[in-house]
């Protein structure tokens, strides 16, 4: 819980992924070894595949490092060759024959590392996108098994979402960091052994370097890192600035505030110049100083090799290869700083998949017969004790039982958690104590799929999702043919309007479902349900928004739906309070009152309040 | 990006100093490998010397290469010499001079003045020429000269030169610089370092010593350079980094100033999330890519010029190789780019469509459980899943060939280079220091082309961002203010009335309102109601100019409201949205939107009145309660209600509570209208409501149907007469409940 919380806030304040990827804290992992653990035993699948990976790029680095000391030795003959005919030795020459063999050994040993380089990466392609597939693909079953308690605050909802997001980072970076890191140690140690087989002096001399520009590095980092945080900070504050302004522009129109919202702005920008310009000076400072410290070893390489060469301790050539070495040893030190940074942030990324993936998930299904289509449709509540926290029940030793055909009329304030009883009675929730039984089965007893089977859902977020009308539909029973859809339309008043759609059943309902009215929506819903034909219904009476029309005719086939079904509604309207079977009177999520319209409009308690305020008279005002 | 670039203007002296240092920058990269070469070829293999001018030579040595040399270049060389002879030196400086040269006791010399560069060029082939010919007869006895004197060549060659005739000898001189000429250069260069060696030697110099001297003085420089180059380097990223910052801080302002001066319509055009997308994300973006621009397009291409003139400048024949390697690396980006970049969008839409099933699976549990939908979903992600896998694959496997391919090409080059320079340095045209340096040249300009090209890939998605500043800073407003704007009265009533009032948008073809007329007078409430998109909102959004009309009029007081300044309009208007909309600061700060210096009694008083006083007075820092951004911290209830307080505050003549009351339960709804009933008491209110019971006590109700007015009256008339009305009248409440 606190966990979610506080990635909440911070992506807020941040504004956005990549901000808050560059945040520092938020994208530290807690347990870098157990997450690297994990990420391990998911890679250890794809076990010989990843050998292969390590022996080509190991290979293919080991192949590119020789070649350099043979072009010095090509170099060495060559200037041996020139040096004799200067002092006139006699057949003196250069031996094109043996540079040639060189050069042609090198170029094969180049198309050798290039061609496992290839191999390496092609292969390493591949597993991360395997990698990648299988954590989404985990991700999305996993979503179906966490009980809904799970997805109980909203945020978790953009959790999630970020969560998949995680896959593939997660996914992308593995095989950059593995690849790159196995040449990079490939590259040094096989660099260190080239470079002291040429010379062990030149080597230290040039090596001893390394250790000072790590110092500049790290105290530039920490430098910069400072700054950086603060720009962060500020793009924070900044973003949410704008975002505030432009999502409020009519109310800062109307007030006439758009000066001050521009001080306000031009105060948080110049902050953000500040630091956005120290943060980026000080982090390009690491280019120019890595680049002197490799000039430095050109340097000493230059020097120190022209002093050994005439010395005749290395040859001509060996400066050449040496040169090379220099540069290809700078490379993989130079990316230290990156190959850490992104390991950081791919073990962040993989813990909170992991962190998911590992949630506790739903209770197993118990195996008691029950046939959804053949209940009569009895509900019954023994004693229920339930609350969304364990510390606090919201309902207490609640009883009633529902004869099949009645209706139960659930009441109470917007935000008075109505929709507990849909959710119990679904067993998104398990009760805490007591026991719901349908036609005498407790509810614990059956597979979810055949209790979810024996109830229908008209909720008012009316769901509908990316695809056509008929799939919507269809959702309710997915062996129905399209003549059952049409029939089901037909019985929601719905197939009317269908028609008059472009493109009619086939039309494609958008991925924001704006495309069809609310009302539109709801009536959708309504023949799904008629399509699903089960004996226990769960609806939501639509609200205001829905223009009169489509209201009257939500509630003609709503009213059609409910004969013979037991049905629980979330009532707005009076007429169904008041015909209601049953009413539930919710308050704060629990059932504060039960009984008929009579019966609570007597006890003069919350209902009668609730119901004065409601439709209060005109002579109050 | 182009028309971005008006805006760099501030920046010019910024732009043309940071190029001036990059040339400089460039000078000291390009110099580097010159100087390695130089350690090569005259550090090690010329022993440190540098040209064909000894420093110092004996004087018969000296004059034997007089003996081939013509007399007007024979004074000229003499005055470049000191004459150093033991009779002739007083003894301190003998003393000085035997030091360095131990042979002085013996023989007298001839020591180089200090020259300057060009003075020296001027007679190193000449004394090159001398040497060659001079070492040609000691060594190889004097193979150069010409066939018909080869007869005399039992005597004593310097002999035979000295005896001749002027006109004999230049002749023969001629002959001999005919066969030299057909050298090349470089023969004559070596052939004199070792004679000048040979010369050191005799007269007692130790040359390992000036060999290693040469080598630690290029190795200070390039010390030196590297140093430079790196301090500049720094220097540039302190300019380029105040330049995008400041650039950016100068964009982002330009940017929020105007989109603050935009109207609804421009806010529709754009929408909200991308103009806060463009006034944030986009210009980072931009700040990001002028920093990669001044480092990397500015730089690569002034390093790859200087490159290549470096390149052109020597007389390496081998830029074929540089030009035949940039052609192959582009063919590979090429045909990468074009595999690729089409795979690109269709990944980003595959990313999109995942994560939409990964957000309808989230949204939509309820309904995924209740039908039992979870495998049908889980198969439908999987799709999306699997084609979205092939689709990275792809272009990653793509890239895994690019790379490599692109250092074979390099490493290639490399190899082509030493083995056509091998050719050239037998040839004796080149040394193998220029070889050297050649490779690192390649290399420089080939990274400068690579660096160029990836800049590239990134430069179409910074023009995207660009074009989407660039189209916000272009935009004018569409409503503002006249020029002949005209005041309010002083004593203002509100009276606002509507006449003919249409309106569309600008590119829509059907009107929301049309033909709309009615008066709202002070001191009553006049109420809107209808149902979803009768464009109740249109009308009451028409009054503060959120948007204008289309045709018609609405006159406030008798004055169009067209021909007021905005500023004076809005501030006689109080205003309270649908939703409850707040900033962050605190509970104060935000009320003091509606009256900047509002006392704690008249924050108090509203907050009564708006039914928030108890939920602002029963937490500990009462109104200085902080509200977090866009008020996330706070109920929709309280919201609302603190909304309402802000318009209160400002204690305005007309009021507009555009569906303000549908967030609030009944019971607030009714105790809030009752204290606001008071309040208003002088003012011109005017509602919109979508719940009968908010508005049935307005002295005048209007019914909007599909945007035009079907009914006007008290609620009493209303159902009687207006049929709309009672229909939604009787949806909500039962029939007794209506009277």
């Amino acid at each position: 819980m606190k966990k979610g919380n506080k990635i909440n806030t911070s992506s807020k304040m941040a504004g956005g992924k990549h901000a808050r990827k560059m945040f520092g804290d938020d994208d530290k992992a807690k347990n870098f070894g157990k997450t690297i653990k994990t990420l391990l035993s998911y890679l250890s699948a794809y076990k010989i595949l990843l050998i292969l990976v390590v022996l080509f790029s190991i290979g293919s680095a080991a192949f590119s490092i020789i070649a350099p000391k043979l072009l010095g030795d090509a170099t060495t003959k060559l200037f041996e060759g020139v040096v004799n005919k200067i002092y006139a030795v006699k057949n003196a020459g250069i031996d094109f024959s043996y540079i040639g063999n060189m050069l042609l050994i090198m170029l094969l040993l180049y198309i050798v590392s290039t061609l496992f380089s290839i191999l390496q990466e092609f292969i390493m392609a591949g597993v991360s996108q395997k990698l990648t597939y299988k954590l989404r693909k985990s991700i999305s079953l996993k979503i179906n098994k966490l009980p809904l308690k799970y997805f109980g605050k909203q945020t978790r909802g953009e959790v999630l979402s970020r969560v998949s997001n995680d896959a593939d980072t997660v996914g992308q970076t593995i095989g950059q960091i593995m690849s790159d890191s196995i040449s990079s140690i490939t590259t040094i140690i096989g660099i260190l052994i080239m470079m002291l087989s040429i010379n062990g002096w030149m080597t230290l001399a040039s090596l001893i370097v390394i250790p000072v520009s790590f110092l500049l590095i790290a105290f530039v980092i920490k430098k910069s890192q400072k700054y950086f945080k603060r720009q962060q900070e500020y793009l924070g504050t900044l973003n949410g600035h704008v975002e505030e302004m432009y999502g409020g522009h009519n109310i800062i129109k109307v007030f006439n505030a758009e000066k001050r919202s521009i001080r306000e702005f031009n105060k948080i920008n110049n902050k953000l110049f500040n630091f956005a310009w120290k943060s980026q000076f000080l982090s390009g400072m690491m280019q120019p100083i890595m680049s002197f410290v490799s000039n430095l070893g050109y340097v000493v390489v230059s020097v120190l090799g022209g002093w050994f060469a005439i010395k005749g301790v290395i040859k001509v050539g060996d400066i050449l290869a040496f040169i090379q070495y220099v540069r290809l040893f700078m490379e993989p030190i130079g990316q230290t700083a990156s190959i850490a940074s992104i390991l950081q942030s791919t073990t962040a990324a993989a813990e909170r998949v992991f962190e998911f993936l590992n949630e506790e998930e739903e209770s197993p299904d118990n195996n008691e017969k029950f046939e959804p289509k053949k209940i009569k449709g009895q509900v019954e509540f023994r004693n229920v004790k339930f609350g969304y926290e364990e510390d606090n029940i919201i309902i207490n030793d609640f009883s009633t039982k529902i004869l099949p055909g009645q209706t139960v009329a659930i009441v109470g304030f917007t935000g008075a958690g109505k929709t507990t009883i849909v959710k119990l009675l679904m067993r998104f929730y398990d009760i805490n104590e007591g026991a719901i039984l349908i036609d005498n089965h407790d509810i614990k007893n059956i597979r979810r799929q055949d209790l979810r089977s024996s109830l229908g859902m008209v909720l008012q977020d009316s769901w509908l999702f990316n695809g056509t009308i008929m799939e919507n539909i269809r959702y309710g029973n997915n062996n129905a043919t399209d003549e059952d859809v049409i029939k089901a339309a037909q019985a929601a008043h719905v197939d009317y309007f269908i028609h008059t759609l472009p493109d009619g059943y086939n039309m494609i309902i958008n991925e924001e479902a704006d495309n069809i009215s609310l009302g539109q929506k709801q009536l959708l819903t309504i023949a799904r349900a008629f399509l699903a034909n089960s004996k226990i219904l769960i609806l939501d009476e639509a609200t205001s928004s829905v223009d009169t029309r489509t209201e009257v005719l939500i509630q003609k086939s709503m009213e059609k739906l409910m004969k013979n079904r037991t049905s629980f509604i979330i009532a707005h309207r009076l007429s169904t309070i008041r015909n209601a079977d049953l009413i539930l009177v919710m308050k704060d999520g629990n059932i504060v009152e039960s009984g008929k319209h009579e019966e609570l409009l007597e006890k003069k308690g919350f209902y009668t309040s609730l119901y004065n305020s409601q439709f209060e008279t005109s002579s109050q005002l | 990006m182009i028309k971005l670039m008006k805006y760099l203007k501030p920046f010019t002296i910024s732009i043309i100093v940071i190029i001036c240092l990059l040339f400089v920058q460039a000078i000291c990269n390009l110099a580097l490998p010159e100087y390695m070469s130089k350690i090569v070829n005259n550090g090690i293999q010329q022993k440190g010397i540098e040209n064909s001018v000894p420093d110092v030579i004996r004087k018969n040595e000296f004059d034997k290469l007089m003996l081939f040399i013509a007399d007007e270049d024979k004074e000229k060389i003499r005055s470049f010499y000191n004459f150093l002879d033991k009779e002739q030196l007083s003894d301190l400086d003998y003393e000085e001079y035997l030091k360095d040269y131990p042979l002085l006791e013996e023989s007298s010399l001839y020591e180089l003045k200090a020259l300057k560069k060009g003075e020296i060029d001027e007679i190193n082939l000449i004394l090159g020429k001398a040497i060659l010919v001079s070492l040609d007869i000691s060594e190889n006895g004097f193979t150069l000269l010409p066939d018909k004197y080869q007869s005399l060549l039992g005597l004593d060659p310097f002999l035979i030169i000295s005896t001749m005739s002027a006109e004999e000898k230049t002749i023969v001189m001629e002959e001999i610089n005919k066969k030299i000429d057909q050298l090349p250069e470089s023969i004559i260069t070596q052939s004199s370092i070792v004679y000048i060696e040979t010369e050191y030697e005799s007269i007692g110099i130790d040359t390992n010593k000036l060999q290693e001297n040469y080598i630690i003085t290029f190795g200070l420089k390039m010390i030196g350079v590297a140093l430079a180059s790196m301090i500049i380097s720094i220097l540039v990223g302190f300019l380029a980094s105040r330049l995008s910052a400041g650039f950016g801080r100068n964009l982002r302002e330009k940017v929020f100033s105007k989109v603050e001066s935009f109207s609804n319509i421009e806010f529709d055009k754009f929408g909200t999330s991308s103009l806060i997308t463009r006034t944030t994300n986009d210009i980072m973006q931009i700040q990001t890519i002028i920093v990669m621009l001044i480092r990397v397009v500015f730089y690569a291409p002034i390093l790859g010029l200087g490159g290549v003139l470096k390149v052109l400048s020597t007389d390496i024949s081998m830029g074929w190789i540089i030009a035949v390697s940039v052609i192959a690396i582009s063919v590979v980006i090429f045909i990468l780019f074009t595999v690729t970049i089409p795979k690109f969008k269709i990944v980003q839409k595959l990313l999109d469509k995942i994560n939409l099933r990964m957000r309808e699976n989230l949204t939509g549990m309820l309904v995924i459980r209740a039908f039992n939908a979870q495998k049908h979903e889980e198969e439908k992600f999987d799709k999306v899943n699997r084609d979205l896998t092939e689709t990275d694959l792809f272009t990653m496997r793509a890239f895994s060939f690019a790379f490599p391919l692109m250092t074979l090409i390099m490493n290639i080059a490399t190899i082509l280079i030493v083995w056509v320079g091998a050719r050239q340095i037998d040839s004796g045209s080149i040394m193998i220091g220029d070889m050297m340096a050649f490779i690192q040249y390649t290399m420089q300009i080939i990274t400068a082309f690579l660096m160029i090209s990836m800049a590239f890939i990134r430069l179409p998605r910074a023009s995207v961002a660009a074009n989407r500043i660039v189209e916000v800073l272009d935009t004018k407003p569409l409503i503002v203010d006249s020029t002949k704007s005209k005041k309010f009265l002083k004593n203002f009533l509100g009276n606002i009335k509507f006449e003919n009032v249409s309106f569309k948008y600008a590119d829509a073809d059907d009107y929301i309102i049309k033909n709309i007329s009615f008066e709202a007078k002070p001191g009553q409430t006049t109420a809107i109601i209808g149902s979803t998109g009768s464009g109740k909102s249109t009308v009451v959004n028409l009054i503060p100019r959120f948007y204008d009309v289309t045709e018609g009029r609405i006159l406030i007081d008798n004055r169009d409201i067209r021909d007021v300044t905005q500023h004076d309009l809005r501030d006689k208007i109080g205003y309270v949205p649908q939703k409850g909309i707040l900033f962050s600061g605190t509970v104060a700060s935000n009320l003091r939107y509606g009256k900047e210096r509002a006392s704690k009694e008249e924050m108090t008083y509203a907050t009564e009145i708006s039914q928030a006083v108890e939920f602002v007075l029963t937490n500990p820092q009462k109104f200085n309660y902080s509200i977090s951004q866009s008020g996330n911290n706070v109920s929709g209830g309280q919201k609302q209600r603190l909304s309402i307080a802000r318009a209160l505050i400002k204690k305005p003549k007309i009021y507009i509570f555009d569906d303000t009351f549908s967030a609030l339960d009944f019971k607030t709804d009714a105790l809030l209208r009752k204290a606001l009933k008071k309040e208003t008491k002088n003012s011109t209110v005017l509602i919109v409501a979508q719940r009968i019971n908010t508005i049935m006590h307005a002295e005048q109700i209007i019914v909007l149907d599909k945007g035009e007015i079907v009914g006007i009256g008290s609620h009493r008339e209303l159902m009687k007469k207006c049929r709309i009305y009672k229909e939604i009248a009787l949806s909500q409440l039962s029939k007794e409940e209506l009277i």
